[in-house]
């Protein structure tokens, strides 16, 4: 298919469908109700359903229920209906039904939510964070197949420029290699065989196998599993002008594409500073962050919020070298995370003190 | 078999004669017959029902049970038929997603009051509004018999339970709601009934209209439910042979039996 444009919400329900997603529910709230037209409008014409869930409790009910039957699914929020998820994103982890959730997020105050949760119980989750989207429709595809491959939920970490901003795409089927059968999803067929499947957070063996409900055991094969899932899951991110950085920053997100178009102008000027935006949240490119920051003056971390991925920043650094905060909280009265913080003015300037307390800022750059 | 062995005797006097095997009574889908319940409770007579019917009808490689939580989940793993556990009061939206994304399954929940009632209303109602084509099943015993027999939302007027301990009271807990006689009312339901495992009677005529229902299920004609009252001695805080009698003077006597709604019986 020929580049088209798109607004992103559109582009990401797109990107869904041709990652063969054919179910999807929902309950408005923007930038996530783009999404849910988009598939609304998408899903009938391929054979798919798209539910308009009463709230976001039964809309992540329903694609639990959709996805347990092997069927490529999907469901998503903004923060506050996130939190309603979250009882339910914590138990498909431990019940181990993939899916995709999507969180459209209204600024990056959702790091913490998305990568540690509100929910309870001993969880691990894959987040992917595009920065635009091209890359949002290329994760998209890829968060059905880690999904898979894992049988764990996968979250998207998208915004509200993601959502609303329209750029020229090619959306074709991404290959990322087989997956393992998915002979654990219920279809009906294995009852009456003496071995019906079982899917349950409560432990997926009989008592006929004489040991019931041993909590203990499922949660310890769980978190095996998801140890597994860790240790298989390669951190990515892109970085840029690492080699003889002085000062690094880090930044995911929209809020990263601008702090790599900043970097990329400060370089230019003689600023000896580079940037590291992680594209997976979790994992987190721990090993790229503190190779960045041991030969680095300063660390500093860029997000629009009031600082949470800082911590995932130190907690890679280790005290290699000082870790600043140089975001903010979203300075937008709508609250939708499009205020005049994710500027290139403003960033810069942001950067370029955290340069000056490194003292490597050269003559002549422009404040 | 003779009216000798069926007689319930007290439980805390000692067997006039050793326990023996006089028959297998497991249902061909109960893996193994222990389920750890309390002596006297309904539910495992309403669970064997429910998986009778699904067996005589063949549909056994088609259904998919989807539980609620509740003392009933300790059957969501010895049946040998595909369960999907949901959270508490869940089990509608996954069933619809279920039903949704493999419209040639047989979707049936497992729900107690607690689950249904008290923590899950909305679900089933937006299912039943929805006309999605489900069958939900509510084992009402008005307490939450796992936690140890508190109030919930189908407790009855005068109840005793463990937080209404003079009984509940209209002014201090409001009134009961009646699952069935809502769920009636709603267009996109079209089969409702409610039933009792409390007599041999009530559990055949139950398990009718436990048939019932499957069958609209299977016909696409609609939501279809069936409350069905089992007995809770334990949450009840009564004597286990007491059980089946309170049931009808309490619970029955709010919850009244019998077919609320059936868009297939036509009018006479």
């Amino acid at each position: 298919m020929a580049p088209r444009l798109m607004e992103g919400s559109e582009a990401i329900a797109e990107a869904m469908v041709t990652a063969g997603c054919r179910f999807f529910s929902g309950y408005p709230m923007t930038p996530f109700t783009e999404v849910l037209e988009g598939m609304a409008k998408k899903l009938p014409p391929v054979g798919g359903v798209c539910m308009n869930a009463e709230s976001e409790l039964e809309a992540i009910g329903m694609a639990w229920g959709a996805a347990a039957t092997g069927t490529r699914a999907a469901t998503g929020s903004t923060g506050q209906g996130l939190s309603l998820m979250q009882e339910s994103i914590t138990e498909l982890s431990i019940a181990r039904v993939p899916l995709v959730v999507l969180n459209m997020a209204r600024s990056q105050a959702e790091y913490w939510q998305a990568t540690r949760g509100g929910g309870h119980g001993d969880w691990r989750r894959i987040v992917l964070a595009p920065m635009d989207v091209t890359e949002a429709t290329e994760l998209a595809q890829l968060a059905f197949h880690l999904a898979d491959r894992w049988r764990n939920p996968v979250m998207l970490y998208g915004d509200y420029y993601i959502a609303h901003t329209y750029q020229s795409v090619d959306i074709r089927p991404l290959d990322f290699g087989p997956l393992p059968a998915n002979d654990w999803a219920l279809t009906g067929a294995t009852g009456g065989s003496g071995r019906a499947r079982l899917v349950s957070p409560l432990g997926d063996t009989k008592q006929r196998d004489d040991v019931g409900y041993d909590m203990s055991e499922y949660y310890h094969r769980v978190h095996d599993r998801q140890a597994e899932m860790i240790a298989g899951t390669e951190p990515m991110a892109e970085t840029g002008h690492l080699d003889d950085a002085e000062v690094v920053v880090v930044a995911f997100g929209t809020p990263g594409k601008f702090v790599r178009y900043v970097v990329n102008q400060l370089r230019d000027e003689g600023v000896p500073v580079g940037y590291v935006r992680p594209i997976t949240l979790f994992p987190f490119p721990t090993a790229t962050v503190l190779a960045a920051a041991e030969q680095a003056r300063v660390v500093g971390a860029y997000e629009n919020s009031a600082g949470q991925m800082v911590d995932d920043v130190r907690l890679a650094v280790l005290g290699a070298a000082p870790v600043e905060f140089i975001g903010g909280l979203t300075l937008d009265g709508s609250a939708f995370g499009i205020g005049p913080d994710i500027t290139v003015p403003e960033i810069r300037s942001r950067i370029l003190r955290l340069c000056e307390s490194a003292g490597c800022v050269p003559e002549g750059v422009a404040r | 078999m003779t009216n000798e062995l069926l007689r319930i005797l007290p439980t805390d006097a000692p067997p006039t004669e050793p326990a023996r095997l006089v028959d297998d009574f497991t249902p061909a889908l109960i893996d193994v017959g222990a389920h750890n319940l309390c002596p006297g409770c309904g539910e495992p007579i309403a669970m064997r029902s429910v998986m009778e019917v699904i067996a005589e009808k063949g549909l056994i490689q088609k259904a998919i049970a989807v539980f609620g939580i509740g003392c009933y989940t300790a059957f969501s793993n010895n049946l040998d038929c595909e369960v999907l556990q949901a959270l508490h009061g869940r089990a509608p939206s996954l069933a619809t997603g279920v039903k949704r994304a493999r419209p040639d399954t047989i979707a049936v929940t497992i729900q107690g009051d607690g689950d249904m009632v008290n923590e899950g209303l909305q679900e089933v109602v937006h299912a039943a509004a929805r006309g999605e084509k489900i069958t939900c099943i509510l084992l009402n015993n008005g307490v939450f018999g796992e936690t140890g027999g508190h109030m919930t939302a189908t407790t009855t007027l005068g109840q005793r339970t463990k937080n209404t301990l003079d009984g509940r009271n209209a002014a201090d807990h409001g009134y009961p709601i009646q699952m069935a006689s809502l769920l009636a009312g709603l267009e996109g339901s079209a089969y409702v009934a409610r039933g009792a495992v409390n007599t041999a009677g009530n559990v055949s005529r139950t398990k009718r209209m436990i048939e019932k229902a499957i069958e609209v299920q299977q016909q696409g004609l609609g939501f279809s439910f069936v409350e069905i009252l089992t007995m809770c001695p334990t949450g009840w805080f009564i004597e286990t042979q007491e059980a089946p009698e309170y049931l009808d003077d309490t619970i029955a006597a709010v919850h009244s039996g019998g077919v609320l709604k059936d868009i297939t019986s036509t009018p006479t």
